[in-house]
């Protein structure tokens, strides 16, 4: 699965120059592993923080989007006349607007749609955009607009999508491709073996990203020089789009993104409303701000697909597998992405015989985009649940059950071997801290508050590797400037890379200032997403100081007339290992003072040949299921993942109970609806689309990670960690359940009304 | 009261002698009947063009300027005075990222009408520095690293210095239903939860 692109990248995306030397593996580290503040906290916790949400530039004007009310329509007319004479309204954009006639929704060099694409797939899609002197105004105009459409038959069930009947979203039916197929082994032979088979069909509904800043933004020119800021998780990604669709060089396009307020995927891909922006900033001269209303994030800025997951899984009586027959639906929505959910089951756990299937449709709804582990959540809400069925069929631990199924290699590749897999000291050490045997042991509760606990494991797909390109100045008074292209999305970016060069060279955070995510100021780096910011990125940041300590060293050699292999750097001064006479502090070095600054450019190490990367987790948890009420608290959460070394220890603890939030809205709460009758979303606000809040939370969260470093993947011995937190928690969280009252949640939203009626078929039956 | 203003015959371009008397002696009325009485003070239904003056008290300082009724208060936080550290998220009272204190509660400001916010004080999370210097609320935040990408955090920040100027010593309890008004999606719920016991001792003076 290495030699695929990954999902997240549509880009062009350039090789990074090697050099001779890169830095050994750390042995000792002083800051790297601690617990580090972080280093832009001051600005976000004081408002000074620039969001993109926040640009307000002189003579700025205020766009808004008429979009089609319908779940597939054709527009047939469009009136704006009304909309132009109205106050404040300076210009109205249309397909027929010069320069907005083009292709949209690219995915690998082909289009779906276009940027006003009168055939309207799904409810939400772009009709006109106007910009006005305030934000009320441009509301106000599209109001006014009047639009004829054709309205049309729609189909926003995936199974009824496939019905040859079914309403085509595009021409040539609504199958995405074939259906993807990985086989290994003879499957019949597999379930042969078998001693018992478990089949068992999952559902996971869609869900939203609804990261808290919408999506937006602001576009201004300066003759034909573009600059945009954007809400983006990669500035880098946005230039090459937003070059390709104005047919602007690379450099005449800048896109800042310093800060932004979330994405988990959703910010991934350019938005419609940023090329919006750049029009009708064009049209007018003026620059033109685009924030999309909260509900048109819930309809139009991506989604976790909905799946429907079948697995029939043979064991034999010691727990081992003989067999897997995998099988995924889902819809990427009304253009062109990716429902499939396979590659967990295909990899966690030795089976020689598999067979898994991805099916993705065409349905009238919003477009999928990547969200955090893409279809790794759906995966494991049904294969640890299969699992877990099957531990307590042979009644045994389910954490035994895992230990003795892990597979080693990359088991699809016939065995590819993996540079670290530490999946069973995930299990072990979470197992242990989590005092799961006791756990597991208590006596039966009565009454109606049940008690049980769950376990589930993960891995992710991807680890990231080159390119990447930082590089770090040292000024003659031992402060430093650090530029690098990547995003830090709230993951704590700007922190850990500022520790790595305090570790190699000495110099205190605070004395540090840092450039990034501007496609004008700083090097290329990959979107962040794939859980491979830190795997990428934090490499190219050592090299790079690592480049500066080593002409620092030569000057000190010279300076101190001593070999260079003698020296070395502590605390901003370098002394000689032999004879501690010889030291000089590097304010102090002469050629240093002369030239006022060193510059080291560090540039992200080639993956080894031959290996795969991938980083591991299990969680475990405990639940009280009130039985009248269907109510699940969440008693604790604990999470043991093998992400490498561990960078920063105070934002490493946030991200994973962060992802373990997310997969408890994932498992819990969260559900997109689409109304049968009319094809349009319900629950497009935060009111009808239950994010978790802080009452919805385990009551405790603990962190028991492996930190080991991987130092055959890249010279921090870094992994990821974002996408793996919140992999394995829905999972853990039904196991639990099914642990404390013996009920089976097969369908997400585990929720009380779901339990309450779960329970009474059970009392039912009993 | 405030004053209605026909934009026709008063540009909106600074503000005249007699509109700035007239909303300075609003401001101390509204102040002395609070907020429900100063909304029922408005007794005539107002053209949607149509420009009122308002005074309002923002961190200490009065800022005086003509509204269209309809603007929120966020909005005339962010579009009109630049005072950005309050964010948007939902702007129908649903997330609680434009979290504000109104005469010391936290409340939304998306959901508060600028005119019907004259005569309070209002307080954002830049009003909480004392010069470049964070307040405890904030320095909590920091410390107990209470967010991931930040943009939730003001708001969070003044929920919880609303919560504590209410209950200074909240218990484990007190505080998720103190702060559950306010959504973070990147989940720092559990930081956040330490952030406000923290913010708690910060305040009495423990270090």
């Amino acid at each position: 699965m290495s030699e695929e692109t990954p999902y997240w990248l549509d880009d062009t995306v350039p090789e990074t120059p090697q050099t001779d030397e890169y830095p050994a593996p750390w042995k000792t580290t002083t800051v790297i592993g601690t617990r580090v503040t972080r280093v832009d906290a001051y600005e976000r916790v004081s408002g000074t923080a620039v969001y993109p949400h926040d640009v307000s530039l002189p003579d700025m004007l205020h766009g808004a989007i008429l979009r089609c009310p319908h779940a597939h329509a054709k527009v047939l007319k469009i009136d704006t006349g009304k909309a132009e004479k109205m106050p404040g309204v300076r210009v109205v954009l249309t397909g027929d607007s010069p320069g907005a006639d083009m292709g949209w929704y690219e995915r690998r060099g082909t289009f779906y749609g276009r940027l006003f694409d009168p055939h309207c797939r799904h409810e939400g899609e772009e009709v006109v955009a106007v910009a006005a002197e305030t934000l009320p105004q441009a509301f106000d105009a599209i109001r006014a607009i009047e639009v004829e459409y054709e309205v049309l038959p729609f189909v926003v069930d995936d199974e009824a999508a496939l019905a040859p009947d079914a309403p085509a979203v595009h021409e040539g039916g609504n199958l995405v491709g074939e259906p993807s197929v990985r086989e290994r082994g003879d499957l019949t032979a597999g379930f042969e073996q078998a001693d018992f088979v478990i089949e068992r069909t999952f559902r996971t509904p869609c869900e939203i990203h609804a990261p808290m800043e919408p999506h937006g933004s602001v576009a201004r020119w300066d003759g034909n020089r573009l600059t945009v800021w954007d809400s983006t998780q990669g500035v880098f990604s946005v230039q090459q789009a937003m070059a390709r669709a104005l047919g602007l060089p690379l450099a005449n396009v800048r896109v800042i993104g310093h800060y932004m307020g979330g994405g988990f995927g959703a910010k991934l891909e350019t938005g419609k409303y940023t090329v919006f922006a750049a029009l009708m900033a064009r049209m007018t001269g003026r620059p033109v701000k685009i924030f999309l209303p909260r509900e048109d994030c819930f309809r139009v800025t991506g989604n976790r697909p909905g799946n429907t997951i079948t697995i029939k899984i043979g064991v034999k009586n010691d727990g081992s597998l003989t067999a897997m027959d995998y099988k995924s639906l889902g819809s990427n929505g009304a253009y062109r992405y990716n429902a499939s959910t396979s590659t967990m089951a295909v990899y966690l756990y030795t089976c020689p015989n598999i067979r898994a299937e991805d099916t993705t449709v065409y349905t009238n709804a919003g477009k999928a985009r990547p969200m955090r582990g893409p279809g790794f959540p759906q995966c494991a809400w049904a294969l640890e649940q299969v699992m877990d069925e099957i531990a307590q069929k042979l009644k045994i631990d389910p954490v035994d059950l895992r230990l003795k199924n892990i597979a080693e290699m990359a088991q699809y590749e016939d065995g590819v071997p993996l540079t670290s897999n530490h999946l069973a000291a995930c299990l072990r050490k979470g197992a242990k801290e989590f005092g799961w045997a006791k756990a597991r042991a208590r006596t039966e509760s009565d009454g109606h508050l049940r008690r049980g606990v769950g376990v589930a494991a993960c891995f992710w797909g991807y680890a990231g590797g080159p390119p990447s390109t930082v590089i770090v100045k040292l000024f003659s008074d031992g402060s430093v400037n650090l530029n690098m292209g990547a995003s830090d999305i709230g993951t704590g970016t700007k922190t850990w890379a500022a520790m790595i060069v305090a570790e190699e060279l000495g110099v205190a955070v605070e004395r540090m200032q840092i450039e990034h995510a501007d496609t004008a100021t700083t090097q290329y780096a990959t979107s962040s997403g794939g859980s491979k910011t830190v795997p990428s990125d934090s490499p190219a940041v050592r090299a790079a100081a690592f480049a500066v300590k080593k002409q620092l060293l030569e000057m000190a050699a010279e300076e101190l007339e001593v070999e260079e292999s003698d020296l070395e750097l502590h605390d901003l001064t370098i002394s000689s290992r032999s004879n501690s006479e010889k030291k000089i502090e590097i304010s102090k070095l002469a050629k240093l003072d002369r030239q006022g600054v060193v510059i080291g450019t560090g540039y992200r190490e080639p993956n080894p040949e031959g290996k795969f990367t991938w980083p591991y987790g299990a969680q475990f948890c405990e639940v009280e299921v009130n039985t009248r009420t269907g109510e699940v608290r969440l008693l604790r959460f604990l999470g043991a993942h093998d992400s490498g070394r561990v960078l920063n220890r105070l934002t490493y603890d946030n991200q994973l109970f962060g992802g373990i939030v997310m997969g408890v809205g994932f498992g819990m709460t969260e559900e997109r609806v689409l109304d049968r009758q009319t094809g349009k979303m319900a629950n497009a606000n935060f009111h009808d689309y239950k994010i978790p809040t802080m009452m919805d939370v385990a009551l405790s969260h603990q962190n028991a990670p492996i930190d080991r470093p991987d130092t055959e993947f890249n010279t921090t011995g870094t992994k990821g960690l974002g996408e793996p937190a919140t992999i394995p928690t829905a999972a853990a969280i039904a196991n639990a359940v099914c642990d404390a009252i013996g009920i089976r949640v097969t369908d997400t939203p585990l929720n009380p009304t779901q339990l309450v009626r779960l329970i009474a078929e059970q009392r039912k039956e009993a | 009261m405030a004053k209605k203003v026909d934009p026709r015959k008063e540009p909106d371009k600074g503000v005249t002698r007699r509109g700035f008397l007239g909303s300075v002696g609003a401001g101390a009325m509204a102040a002395a009947t609070g907020v429900a009485r100063r909304a029922e003070a408005i007794p005539e239904i107002t053209e949607p063009d149509e420009m009122i003056q308002v005074a309002l008290a923002i961190n200490g300082r009065t800022h005086r300027l003509l509204v269209e009724p309809r603007w929120t208060l966020l909005f005339v936080l962010r579009e009109r005075l630049g005072i950005s550290g309050t964010k948007a998220g939902c702007e129908r009272g649903e997330c609680g990222s434009c979290t504000v204190l109104i005469d010391g509660r936290p409340r939304y400001a998306c959901m508060t009408l600028a005119i019907e916010a004259e005569g309070t004080e209002i307080t954002t999370v830049e009003g909480l520095l004392d010069g470049e210097e964070l307040g405890e609320t904030q320095r909590a935040f920091v410390e107990e690293d209470g967010f991931q990408c930040g943009y939730c955090t003001p708001g969070q920040v003044m929920a919880a210095e609303g919560l504590l100027r209410i209950n200074p010593s909240p218990s484990f309890d007190e505080i998720r239903h103190g702060m559950s008004g306010n959504l973070c999606r990147c989940g720092a719920y559990a930081n956040i939860t330490n952030a406000v016991t923290r913010a708690a001792e910060l305040k009495k003076g423990d270090s």
